[in-house]
């Protein structure tokens, strides 16, 4: 099979590639030991003075790991290793618990995105001939961005839809005659779903591919999708600490997602002992950044579960691939493309109630859409005898809650002692989309 | 003069009524007015019983979030314009009423009703001057 995409490097001989990773690796020691004010003590201690002591790619191992933590202390660019006039881009994750998380990009790093979501396109076979309807979110959120940048680099015609406005997706679909979808999964089905209420079969559309990612998907939502709009449906992997999408992208044999380590160098580790694990057995997914300038990091611990496998794939790309993902590390969910972190609303309601709350979230998929259900316990100190101060404080929470996901959520208030405890920690979480699924 | 309301959170869900009005029985208490206020998810029942601190307790030790609200139970002629005098009383002195509901059982030819009002003292003196009977507590409990 003929790579049509920058082949030099999808295609890269294995030897080739481990010298190629090995020098920039070097070099990325150098520039952070030079340029980074919170690598060089780690180093130091890991007794790394200089590139010249990586002497292969084993000695990967010796570098530092970087949790999120990290990013959360550093905030806002305590991480940088260029002034910030250097600075081209600057997004920020969306919750306001806490500090968030902010990436920048220097024009340099703003093309190494354009280049690996090129990739990304042409991986899942995109052209320059396409026209790609964006309905990733665009803002803050990297993904509608990242797609933008990789569309243009292609020279594909993108159209930044960005999320929701369903009718106006469908009717600029049909008039443009979109050939690519780029959106979450969940986005995907609903969108089918409301195209055949408008009486339009979504199996006429003209499109062929859609690269869905930014949230967890079964093979059976998959075939789900493929089956709904007769297209080949592929997912997409990223997050923005990395780059944004564009760190390992699904092929047509779909065997995997292709992660370009020429770049993103991949290791998956063991998450207590982190000792490596060999290709085929479940870790966390840590990736080194080797060429990028605003924010590179050493063995960022992602929290995301996958397997590695370095064995050939059919679609002739040598870059290693990455399973779709397994599950988090962290308690972590994913709701409508967006992350959020139980202990995100326990804050809120620490702060409402001014106590500890009993809370439980109820995640379920509504015609294709995920929906989050706050359940509180009503305790005997919030309690009022009066329906208004009760609604008010359903409301301040929802409100509150709202604000630091930047997702709509319901909340229920429920009697004490109606949220399951167990011994210690207390079942926070019902995830029933699993079960949608089979049905 | 003021009387202990208890006030309970229920979730509008059936059998939440039975289960708290169970735990009363079984703690051997009697009901003597009693109103329930409801939204889509939830509900407060507000009640006036013959123990109310023996009330507090079983419920709270039956795990439900209960609060005690002090309330006023006002005697009226149980004819058309009963409650309309006291509405009036309380309206002319700018005294908002809460929410109000009337006491089970007949009383001869008069009616009881609880009112719950901010101005608790207030409403006291305004009912008291226009001849309008605020009940004792104790004697309330016994009704």
């Amino acid at each position: 099979m003929t790579i049509s995409y920058m082949p030099e490097l999808e295609g890269m001989d294995l030897e080739a590639r481990r010298d190629l990773q090995l020098e920039r690796l070097r070099r990325l020691t150098d520039y952070v030991l030079e340029r980074s004010s919170f690598y060089p003590p780690l180093l130091r201690e890991a007794g790394v003075r200089a590139g010249s002591d990586i002497s292969s790619l084993a000695d990967l191992t010796r570098l530092p790991f970087t949790r999120k933590q990290a990013l959360r202390d550093g905030y806002p660019f305590e991480l940088f290793c260029v002034p910030r006039q250097e600075l081209v881009e600057i997004h920020a994750s969306s919750g306001t618990t806490g500090n968030p998380t902010v990436v920048g990009y220097t024009a340099g790093d703003i093309q190494l995105w354009r280049m690996v979501m090129a990739r990304s396109l042409a991986v899942a076979g995109a052209t320059a001939e396409d026209v790609i309807q964006n309905a990733y979110g665009y803002g803050l959120f990297t993904g509608g961005l990242g797609v933008h940048y990789g569309a243009l680099e292609l020279g594909a015609a993108v159209v930044p839809m960005s999320s929701g406005g369903t009718v106006k997706q469908l009717k600029l679909m049909h008039d443009f005659q979109t050939t690519v979808i780029t959106c979450t999964p969940s986005y995907s089905l609903f969108m089918a779903e409301e195209a055949r209420d408008m009486g339009y079969e979504p199996r006429s559309a003209p499109i062929r591919i859609g690269i869905l990612g930014a949230e967890p998907w079964s093979e059976n939502l998959r075939r789900a999708i493929e089956e709904a709009w007769d297209i080949i449906a592929l997912d997409i992997y990223g997050l923005s600490e990395i780059i944004g999408p564009g760190v390992a992208q699904e092929c047509q044999a779909k065997q995997g997602l292709h992660v370009y380590s020429d770049v993103f160098f991949p290791e998956v580790i063991d998450p207590e002992s982190g000792q490596a694990l060999p290709d085929g057995e479940p870790g966390e997914l840590v990736i080194t950044t080797l060429t990028k300038e605003a924010l590179p990091l050493l063995r960022y611990r992602t929290g995301d579960i996958v397997t590695l496998d370095h064995s050939p794939c059919s679609c002739g790309r040598t870059t290693p691939r990455i399973s779709r993902i397994l599950g988090r590390t962290d308690d972590m969910l994913i709701i409508r493309g967006i992350n959020v972190f139980p202990s995100q609303i326990e804050d809120v309601l620490l702060r409402v109630e001014e106590a500890e709350p009993h809370y439980h979230l109820l995640v379920d998929r509504i015609r294709g859409l995920d929906t989050l259900e706050v359940q509180v316990e009503v305790s005997e100190l919030v309690f009022s005898d009066e329906v208004r101060r009760l609604q008010e404080l359903k409301n301040r929470i929802k409100r509150e809650i709202e604000g630091v996901l930047n997702l709509v959520v319901s909340v229920k208030l429920v009697e004490p002692r109606t949220i399951e405890r167990s011994m210690g920690k207390a079942k926070r979480v019902t995830d029933l989309r699993g079960q949608r699924e089979n049905t | 003069m003021k009387v202990k309301q208890l006030s309970v959170f229920l979730e509008n869900i059936p059998g939440r009524l039975a289960a708290a009005t169970e735990v009363l029985r079984q703690a051997g208490i009697n009901i003597r007015a009693l109103t329930l206020a409801d939204t889509t998810d939830f509900g407060i029942l507000r009640m006036i019983v013959d123990r109310p601190d023996d009330a507090l307790a079983a419920m709270r030790q039956a795990g439900y979030s209960v609060a005690e609200t002090e309330v006023l139970a006002v005697r009226l002629s149980d004819r058309p314009g009963g409650l309309a005098s006291v509405a009036t009383e309380l309206s002319r002195a700018g005294i908002n009423i809460e929410y109000l509901y009337a006491f089970v059982g007949t009383h001869g030819d008069e009616a009881i009703v609880v009112i719950r009002v901010e101005q608790i003292e207030e409403t006291i003196s305004v009912l008291t001057a226009a001849g309008i009977a605020v009940l004792p507590d104790r004697e309330v409990y016994n009704l």
